[in-house]
């Protein structure tokens, strides 16, 4: 049997990692908007990006409130530790999502083409995953303090690390990655030509950075934290198969054929790495003050949140379901004929 | 006097409680506005309704936009400014926080949906019912969070042992014995609030530009669901006082500035408080108090006095409570004069300027009311943050940084709401609705 922390700490994972794909492709679009206005190319892709996005914006932001509330849930040690040490930096991540969020509602439905609210929505497009990554680099432990009962954050030690420095990269070229990876996926779906042309040559830009910065950020993981390094290799098939489906997604994407599968293939790298960073992280949630066995709530609790879990599931996974087919497999939807 | 962190604390949540109660109340009471118009117009076949849920929900999706944020953000501050409350309350409370975030995913999926799927089915019913998921979830957000707050208050579920929770029970802590009633007052005063915002929209326009079938019709409409729920807010807020009479007796004291512990005791309305600490000026209500709590005349009401000064809740929830109260009444009056003129007098009395011009007052009324409530059933809490459990100095943050986050959330509340009455007021300027109803009836006349 297992136990239910387990199923907790998988759940979560696995929330986090949807976060990641949806956030990615929000984040990496509003980016591209403020981009293609700049270069004078946004009469091609804004229309898209917005068809798109525009249904599914609040779903994001809920992965998301999903992911933390979950984590607090099922491990409230995480409140008083990561609560305590990301005041600032979480306030700054309130904030940019509280800009971005009603910006673009008010550019969507409000007043339209506006570039102050544009530059906003590019602009807390980086942001933000820089600013969410912050969480990823403290759970490597060293960066938390405990005196006493009082949890204190050394910015300094953080702000010369280049570990963190890293992941802050590998974030934002991720976001940047997976974005145009999925656009070039939905303009072909629409059969806009002159936008899957523009945005094809975004995710093949996009591609080698990705790779550099997951490589980087490993290598600085392995200074940082020995015992997550070593686990992780022994994880070294999960890795391998992360870059495999990396070098597929590149090939399909540069061959310019079946950009759905490549999408794919970009998922299934990121859920690869993902996956091996995870399991490498056990049994840590914040190296080394919580771990998944200590941290977690009373069983009643878990078993209940489980529970709550599944019934969540049988009413959500029917409804997204039904969002995919309405906006994103519809092609006269997609085309913009309805 | 140096305000400390914990103050600042308080500050810094009620400040975006505050913000974010505004849209919240909006995004639980529009829906079901939303639905009934909806439903109204297919079934009378009557464009003006669907024009009507049409134009709201455009106006709804803003202030969904910024609710989300505020949402999202007290989420994050609850974890980031309380943490120590989050790691102690977080085991007892988990399950309806999670599921708050469920029947909110529910919400947003559904108004994804409904949003961009006009006119995309045969049955114009099947679009109607897209808004059932919608009211639905954010009924059940609102229920959820509530319950929290019930836990909050009247913390049940649990047994303590060396100064940690064990023998938790999720679903006791959940449906615990202030749950009902908060919820009750909570979705009442909500579906008032938001029915009285589009009556006064209705009635501004009345004002403005003479009375338009589109808006005569919308006035009608929404002034029986005001006349409804403001009855139903009445009777929540009753069955309330009776909860707190019960079970937090001394939240219900100090709103009354009630000390001594008496049979018959008076009901006071607004009036201070002298040195000696004696009500005055207040009009007394010969044994209402009694009548309030207790449903009985003589009953005993618990007086101040039989607490610990240093638990009393602050003796200013006396005002909150009165305003709240008395805003209550008000909006039920207006919404009972409207049928009543409607009912027997002639009909040209029923635009009347003064009473259009009260019906416009009702909105910021009802949102001062939402407001008063939130502040009372908040501030009678105090000390605690759970009662009888945790004081809120032992809850929250230690990190001094609070006091410049209360200023720069200030600065992106104010922004935010600027911008958002800004974007409202653009949307539905610039595009009349009987302008839009033209169009609507020429493109269906096209087919």
């Amino acid at each position: 049997m297992i136990s239910y922390e387990l199923v907790g700490i998988t759940v979560l994972w696995i929330f986090l990692y949807g976060y990641l794909v949806v956030a990615s492709v929000d984040f990496g679009a509003g980016f591209f908007a403020f981009y293609a206005r700049l270069t004078k190319q946004d009469h091609l892709i804004n229309r898209l990006i917005s068809r798109y996005l525009s249904p599914v914006w609040e779903i994001t932001n809920v992965f998301f409130v999903f992911f933390f509330v979950g984590m607090i849930g099922f491990f409230p040690d995480t409140a008083h530790y990561y609560g305590s040490a990301l005041l600032i930096p979480g306030s700054i991540a309130i904030i940019l999502l509280a800009i971005r969020g009603s910006f673009y509602a008010f550019e969507n439905y409000g007043s339209k083409e506006n570039i102050v609210y544009l530059f906003l929505y590019g602009a807390t497009g980086l942001l933000i995953p820089a600013s969410l990554s912050v969480a990823l680099t403290l759970s490597e432990g060293g960066f938390i303090v405990e005196t006493g009962n009082v949890v204190s954050l050394e910015y300094f030690t953080l702000f010369t690390s280049p570990l963190s420095w890293s992941i802050v990269a590998l974030a934002i070229v991720s976001v940047l990655f997976i974005s145009s990876a999925f656009l070039t996926f939905y303009a072909s779906r629409a059969d806009d030509q002159p936008a899957l042309k523009l945005l094809r040559t975004y995710a093949l830009f996009w591609s080698t950075p990705t790779i550099i910065a997951a490589l980087t950020a490993f290598i600085f993981l392995g200074q940082h934290n020995q015992r997550h390094f070593d686990s992780m290799m022994d994880l070294w098939w999960l890795l391998g198969l992360s870059v495999a489906f990396f070098m597929a997604a590149v090939w399909l994407l540069n061959a310019g054929r079946r950009y759905g599968l490549a999408f794919i293939f970009v998922m299934l790298q990121f859920l690869c790495a993902f996956f091996a960073y995870g399991i490498g992280h056990y049994p840590f949630i914040l190296d080394p003050f919580i771990t998944i066995q200590e941290g977690a709530t009373h069983e009643s609790m878990g078993i209940a949140l489980v529970a709550a879990f599944i019934g969540g599931l049988c009413l959500l996974i029917p409804s997204l379901v039904l969002v995919f087919k309405l906006f994103l497999f519809d092609a006269d939807y997609v085309k913009g004929n309805k | 006097m140096e305000i400390d962190t914990v103050l600042w604390s308080r500050l810094l949540t009620g400040l975006t409680l505050t913000f974010h109660v505004i849209f919240a109340t909006v995004g639980v009471g529009v829906p079901l506005m939303i639905a009934i118009a909806e439903f109204v117009g297919i079934r009378k076949k009557d464009p003006h309704y669907i024009l009507m849920a049409k134009r709201w929900t455009r106006g709804f999706i803003i202030s969904v936009a910024v609710g989300v944020v505020t949402g999202t953000a007290i989420a994050l501050q609850l974890a980031l400014v309380w943490p120590n409350f989050m790691q102690l309350a977080g085991n007892v409370v988990a399950l309806p926080l999670f599921m708050e975030v469920f029947a909110f995913f529910f919400e947003a999926i559904f108004l994804g949906i409904y949003l961009y799927t006009w006119n995309r089915f045969k049955n114009p019913y099947t679009h109607w019912l897209l808004t059932f998921p919608i009211v639905l979830g954010a009924g059940m957000s609102a229920f959820f969070i509530t319950t929290v707050n019930g836990f909050m208050n009247q913390p049940e579920g649990f047994v303590l042992e060396n100064g940690a929770f064990s023998a938790v029970n999720p679903v006791a802590a959940m449906l615990n014995t202030a749950t009902p009633s908060k919820v009750f007052h909570v979705l009442t005063s909500a579906y008032m609030t938001g029915a009285a915002l589009l009556a006064a929209v209705a009635a501004y326009m009345i004002l403005k530009k003479g009375a338009t079938v589109y808006y005569k019709k919308s006035l009608h409409l929404m002034m029986a669901v005001v006349l409804v729920f403001s009855f139903l807010t009445v009777i929540a807020g009753d069955v309330s006082a009776k909860f707190l009479a019960k079970h937090q007796p001394e939240k219900l004291a100090a709103a009354e500035w009630h000390f001594e512990t008496e049979r018959g005791a008076d009901l006071l309305v607004f009036g201070w408080l002298n040195d000696a600490m004696e009500p005055t000026g207040a009009i007394r209500i010969p044994n209402a108090l009694s009548f309030l709590g207790f449903g009985d005349f003589n009953a005993e009401v618990k007086g101040l006095n039989e607490f610990p000064q240093d638990e009393w809740p602050p003796l200013v929830s006396h005002y909150l409570f009165d305003l709240m109260v008395s805003l209550g009444f008000v909006i039920l009056g207006i919404a009972a004069l409207f049928f009543l003129l409607r009912f027997w007098k002639k009909k040209r009395h029923l635009y009347n300027a003064w009473l259009m011009r009260g019906i416009v007052i009702c909105a910021p009324l009802a949102f001062l009311a939402v407001e008063l409530g939130w502040f009372y059933a908040e501030v009678g809490r105090q000390p605690w943050i759970i009662r009888g459990y945790m004081r809120v100095e032992e809850a929250a943050t230690s990190s001094p940084n609070v006091v410049g986050l209360f200023f720069v959330f200030l600065a992106l509340y104010i922004v935010l709401g600027v911008l958002s009455a800004v974007v409202l007021r653009r949307l539905f300027r610039n595009n009349p609705a009987e302008a839009e109803l033209e169009k609507t009836i020429e493109a269906q006349g096209r087919g």
